[in-house]
């Protein structure tokens, strides 16, 4: 990692100028630097650094026993993790692309997930499954799904998804250090998009707190993960016309936080949804049901999901799959002039 | 692998050296198996509990394979081996109360009858799904290496779940990083109705083993020095650096796949009249009466003392009202979101369903 000269900030952290990849990598450093319980696991992270590089550098550092380079099986990721978090180890492990977690979603909704509740409390599992997710990298049907809503649908499961790498970094040793599953969603078109100020030092982002990102009186829009950027662009552009758009980052989908959705919906009373994963019985339904249950008499417009379409993810027509700030911008409007 | 012979005394090359008392006791511990099980199938015929599956006939693959475990080793069961926890202490009048679902089950009513488990009693938790448990052992055994435990695991499981994906994941997953794991497959002669000829072609479970460069056995699994024995040894691989043993236990299912089962419909009751000679029970009492510390008077003490100690759980599990309803709200996570808060709110407040019993 190349870094530019540290300088001191707010508290005297010193902070590095990183990436997604950087912040998660040094994220993930971090929590290993606290506890020797915490292993990674994954095909292609030790050696080779992760397809993505996320893990670079880790093995070299921290050993071939806690950077673990694995067979080539989903199941046996993610069950073996599932046995070191039940026996004293705290695994994060690594699926590829979170196209090819469903070899492994028996492990995680019918074993991760219930282990807590089926052994009334005796055992638990501390493991945290890390995954790139989402489009717009020209990744086709299998390198660009979102399939956040399985697993948000699953009691037991903890569902994350950052979009900058200070929340990255913060979210993920929260993630690692917390109790319970974790499934972590990393907007990979962000991956070496955006950079930040982050902390050297490890610290946490608390779970299940939301964060508005742009203030706005008119309409809020929801989002999260790459899409947020989206939103942003949106909120921008309608700002033109005199529309002030109010943007949250979930940052955490499950435990969501319903109050800081509900409060801005309260003030603005207009509601648009963002999010890359096919319409039907996505996170956008239970967002919109949950909008609509609690701040029914608030709200002067019909919800808007603004979402990707009940198809399979496309390869050529992508940019039109996606809900880039081309379809969200008309949705704030329409919603802005009911 | 044959210990006990026809005749009832032992192979001497073989002979894994157990004392009287230690043979003894494992056979009245798969006695008070078997009369647990019969009884719980009874309560089940009578609509007293929902659902039991039971060991009969697998008992000295169970019970032997426990035995040999040391106490600091895990168990990771399959569903049939409730044997190997009572084995190592578990209270029965726990394990009964489970069977009801009632106040005194410690997982508050959350799962059918015979999904067990305890922490202290280095006993993982049942899960319905086959196979998906053998991954969790060889993560176990992981971590104790990485821990620098002297400890390894023995997991159990059917003919039918070497068919699972999860089943050669995990033995591929063992085979790489020489986990200390024991696979105990007990081959029963079938998946629910399934006869293993069909299940694979191979020609035994322990041949999958060469393809992952796991050393495997195949023995007599109704034959408890046999089953002792084997499970030893790879008990001495594991904590040696030797890495995983794969150990099929050759028995038979004598009952059902479970009181729901038939098994009628697909096998002749000549077939399972044959198998019962090679009760692993018969075989172990003529071994034992033999060398003079088991008769008649000893065994039909010995059942009374069982039958009237199940009888004594019965009663109080009994008496014990339904879990509180509240706990389906909690244990989800470790501490309970907001949504689970309100709909657990929402639910005790709410109207209550009526028994099955008074729908009309």
């Amino acid at each position: 990692m190349r870094r530019r000269a540290p300088r001191q900030r707010r508290g005297g952290r010193v902070v590095t100028r990183m990436n997604l990849v950087q912040a998660i990598n040094s994220g993930l450093r971090g929590a290993m630097q606290q506890d020797e319980n915490v292993l990674l696991m994954g095909e292609d992270i030790g050696r080779l650094g992760g397809v993505f590089r996320v893990t670079q550098g880790l093995r070299e550092e921290f050993g071939e026993d806690r950077v673990l380079d694995t067979p080539l099986s989903e199941t046996g990721i993610l069950g073996t993790a599932i046995g070191m978090a039940l026996h004293g180890l705290r695994p994060v492990s690594e699926i590829q692309f979170a196209d090819f977690i469903y070899p492994g979603f028996d492990q995680l909704v019918n074993e991760a997930a219930k282990y807590r509740y089926r052994t009334a409390g005796e055992f638990h599992v501390p493991m945290v499954v890390r995954t790139p997710y989402g489009g717009g990298i020209r990744g086709g049907q299998y390198h660009s799904q979102s399939p956040e809503a399985l697993f948000i649908h699953t009691a037991g499961l903890k569902v994350v998804c950052p979009s900058n790498p200070y929340d990255a970094k913060g979210l993920l040793i929260e993630a690692i250090h917390d109790d319970d599953p974790v499934l972590f969603f990393e907007p990979k078109r962000v991956y070496r998009a955006v950079k930040m100020d982050v902390p050297d030092e490890a610290y946490t982002v608390p779970l299940g707190e939301a964060k508005v990102v742009r203030p706005g009186e008119h309409v809020t829009c929801v989002a999260w993960g790459a899409m947020l950027y989206e939103a942003f662009t949106a909120a921008e552009e309608v700002a033109k016309q005199g529309v002030d758009v109010e943007v949250i980052d979930l940052r955490t989908l499950w435990p969501l936080d319903v109050e800081a959705i509900v409060s801005s919906v309260e003030k603005t009373s207009r509601v648009v949804i963002v999010h890359e994963a096919p319409r039907t019985c996505g996170f956008g339904s239970e967002l919109v049901a949950l909008i609509t249950e609690r701040a029914f008499l608030h709200l002067e417009a019909p919800p808007v999901r603004v979402t990707g379409w009940d198809t399979p993810f496309p390869l050529t027509h992508e940019r039109e799959y996606l809900p880039l700030a081309h379809r969200i911008t008309p949705a704030l409007l329409e919603s802005a002039r009911y | 692998m044959h210990v006990i012979r026809e005749d009832g005394s032992l192979d001497p090359t073989l002979d894994p050296g157990l004392s009287i008392d230690q043979v003894v006791a494992l056979y009245k511990a798969m006695l008070r198996t078997r009369i647990v099980d019969d009884r719980l199938e009874k309560l089940q015929r009578q609509g007293r509990i929902a659902f039991h599956v039971g060991s009969l006939g697998e008992e000295a693959a169970i019970i032997g394979a426990a035995a040999a475990l040391r106490d600091r080793d895990w168990i990771v069961p399959c569903y049939r081996e409730v044997g190997a926890l009572l084995w190592r202490g578990y209270p029965l009048q726990r394990y009964v109360d489970h069977m009801y679902g009632n106040a005194g089950d410690p997982l508050r009513g959350r799962q059918m009858p015979d999904h067990t488990f305890s922490k202290s009693h280095r006993y993982l938790s049942v899960s319905a799904p086959i196979g998906t448990q053998i991954p969790h052992a060889v993560g176990v055994a992981m971590a104790a290496k990485k821990r620098g435990l002297d400890e390894c695991v023995g997991v159990f499981f059917g003919d039918g779940a070497t068919s699972s994906n999860d089943f050669h994941a995990a033995m591929n997953f063992a085979g790489v990083y020489e986990a200390p794991v024991l696979f105990l497959c007990r081959n029963n002669g079938f998946a629910i109705s399934l006869r293993t000829e069909h299940q694979t072609a191979a020609r035994t479970m322990a041949e999958k083993a060469a393809a992952y460069r796991v050393p495997a056995a195949r023995i007599d699994g109704n034959d408890v020095l046999a089953v002792w024995r084997a499970v030893r040894e790879g008990v001495q691989r594991a904590t040696d650096g030797g890495g995983p043993t794969f150990i099929e236990l050759m028995t038979y299912r004598l009952g059902g796949h479970s009181t729901s089962d038939d098994p009628s419909i697909y096998r002749s009751q000549s077939e399972v009249d044959s198998w019962r000679k090679a009760d692993p029970l018969a075989r172990l009492r003529k071994h034992i009466e033999q060398r003079d510390v088991w008769n008649d008077d000893l065994e039909s003490d010995w059942r009374a003392i069982c039958d009237a100690e199940v009888k004594e759980c019965v009663l109080r599990a009994e008496e014990k009202p339904a879990p509180e309803l509240r706990g389906m709200f909690t244990d989800v996570y470790a501490e309970q979101p907001w949504h689970l808060r309100e709909q657990e709110a929402q639910c005790v407040g709410g109207p209550r369903a009526k028994d099955e019993g008074d729908e009309s």
